[in-house]
């Protein structure tokens, strides 16, 4: 059987992740092909709900990368973000849905190697997983924290 | 002008819905002078066949309250369906799912076992579950409706012309509803019939919050003493105001509680990402412990968020565009 190919979106900010991304591109380091790129302005830019969205639209894994931690451009967009994501995760652990499904990286605009790392690493994490499928309902109650 | 015919049913609820109509008090008289209820289960004795005698089309409107969980409710939704002009969404449940659908959480089998087989009350020693088909103890065919896995709202069975959320929607937003109604002065179809605003933006509470909201940690109500006239988020009481549609008139604030979110989603189809982001946006932590313990806080974000709107969000409802 052919191996299962997950469909990832990663939303990158403008400022460090997609410049992380240039730079993974600069340095010829590939990255796997199933990750699809969403630029963004900033990591606080983006909603829980476009991630929702990604996952109904048939995403498997979504990535949300920004700066590190005190870099952000806008001073706290991504502490906004680390917020709100930590508790997506633990929303989306209710509905069934397994929480390695979702991350939340810090990647700067030099960091082209760990751009290839984090990406390529999630990927591997969410065909391991196998496709996400959103049932409404809980078929099996979850225990995973 | 002869009378027009309506119609109120009922389908996964709690009878607060048809409460709010006969709360309309005195002014039910001058809607009585407009409209014959033909069919009203919770205040008249009518029965299915009294619905399936009219014609098509005959009913000008049918008020559905209440989530869709058994076939029986989506068989009477679609009987309505066909007999009625219009079909309002009544209340939270038949909008976008109400308290019901929180069972989407729970697979079938876990209420079941619960309701039946575990609960401390329960005398069961044979085990018997409600099935769909089965014999009287003289060996009479028997049967019940079937109990879908999950909880639909009302627009996911039938097509819905207009919605009227609310938990239960109150006196003033019925009496108006009515009455755009009767007078034929309707938005287009599929309209909500409520402003596309969120509650902070009318509520009184709006002027004692600060420009920079902060929230170091989330009380819960039973622990602490409300301030009656400070931004309940301000006060660090979860407050669904911020992802919720305004129109109510905020009686719950007023009576210093906060917002629970029954209006549903404002300017967005989810209400509980939408809040997420809120919350997000005003919380004070920064670093991974801090963050958690904040988030210890909302010990059920799923339950808290989608209290009244998880048939319509993305993750705790069938994709639409997928038939089962």
């Amino acid at each position: 059987m052919a191996r299962f190919e997950p469909n990832i979106v990663a939303f990158v900010c403008n400022w460090c992740s997609y410049g992380g991304a240039d730079s993974a591109g600069g340095l010829k380091l590939s990255y796997p092909a199933n990750v699809r790129l969403v630029r963004v302005m900033c990591s606080g830019r983006v909603d829980p709900e476009h991630v929702v969205k990604a996952f109904r639209e048939g995403a498997d894994g979504v990535m949300v990368m920004g700066c590190h931690p005190g870099d952000c451009h806008y001073r706290n967009g991504n502490h906004k973000a680390l917020r709100r994501f930590r508790l997506f995760e633990r929303m989306i652990t209710q509905f069934g849905i397994d929480k390695r499904r979702f991350e939340l990286e810090w990647v700067a605009a030099g960091e082209g190697k760990r751009f290839q790392d984090v990406t390529t690493s999630m990927t591997e994490r969410v065909r391991e997983l196998g496709p996400l499928e959103i049932t409404g309902n809980v078929v099996e109650e979850t225990t995973h924290a | 002008m002869p009378k027009v015919k309506a119609a109120i049913y009922w389908c996964s609820s709690c009878g607060g819905c048809d409460e709010s109509i006969v709360d309309l008090g005195e002014r039910i008289l001058a809607i009585r002078e407009l409209v014959d209820f033909v069919f009203w289960p919770c205040a008249m004795d009518p029965k299915t066949s009294d619905v399936e005698a009219l014609a098509d089309g005959e009913l000008a409107v049918s008020l559905i309250n209440g989530a869709i969980r058994t076939s029986e409710q989506e068989e009477m939704a679609k009987l309505l369906r066909r007999k009625s002009q219009l079909v309002v969404a009544f209340g939270s449940c038949a909008c976008s799912g109400g308290i019901p659908a929180l069972a989407n959480l729970k697979s079938r089998k876990a209420i079941f076992d619960r309701a039946y087989l575990d609960s401390p009350t329960n005398v069961n020693p044979e085990g018997t579950v409600p099935v769909p088909h089965s014999l009287t103890a003289d060996g009479y065919p028997m049967e019940l409706p079937v109990f879908y896995d999950t909880v639909y709202e009302l627009g996911d069975v039938i097509e819905v012309d207009y919605l009227l959320p609310g938990c239960p929607p109150n006196g003033d937003m019925v009496a108006t509803a009515l009455t755009a109604i009767l007078e034929g002065n309707l938005p287009p179809k599929g309209s909500i019939l409520l402003p596309d605003i969120a509650l902070c933006q009318s509520c009184a509470r709006n002027e004692t919050k600060p420009d920079q909201l902060t929230i170091q940690e989330f009380k819960r109500l039973i622990h602490v003493q409300a301030d009656p006239v400070q931004c309940f988020l301000n006060q660090g009481i979860l407050c669904m105001g911020p992802a919720t549609r305004d129109g109510c008139g905020t009686p719950c604030i007023q009576g210093n509680m906060p917002c629970t979110g029954c209006l549903g989603p404002v300017g967005s189809q989810d209400q509980g990402a939408r809040m997420v982001s809120a919350l997000g946006g005003i919380g004070e932590a920064v670093r991974e412990e801090d963050v958690a313990t904040l988030l210890d806080g909302i010990p059920d974000p799923a339950g808290t968020f989608y209290r009244y709107s998880m048939s319509s969000s993305f993750l705790g409802s069938h994709r639409k565009d997928v038939k089962p």
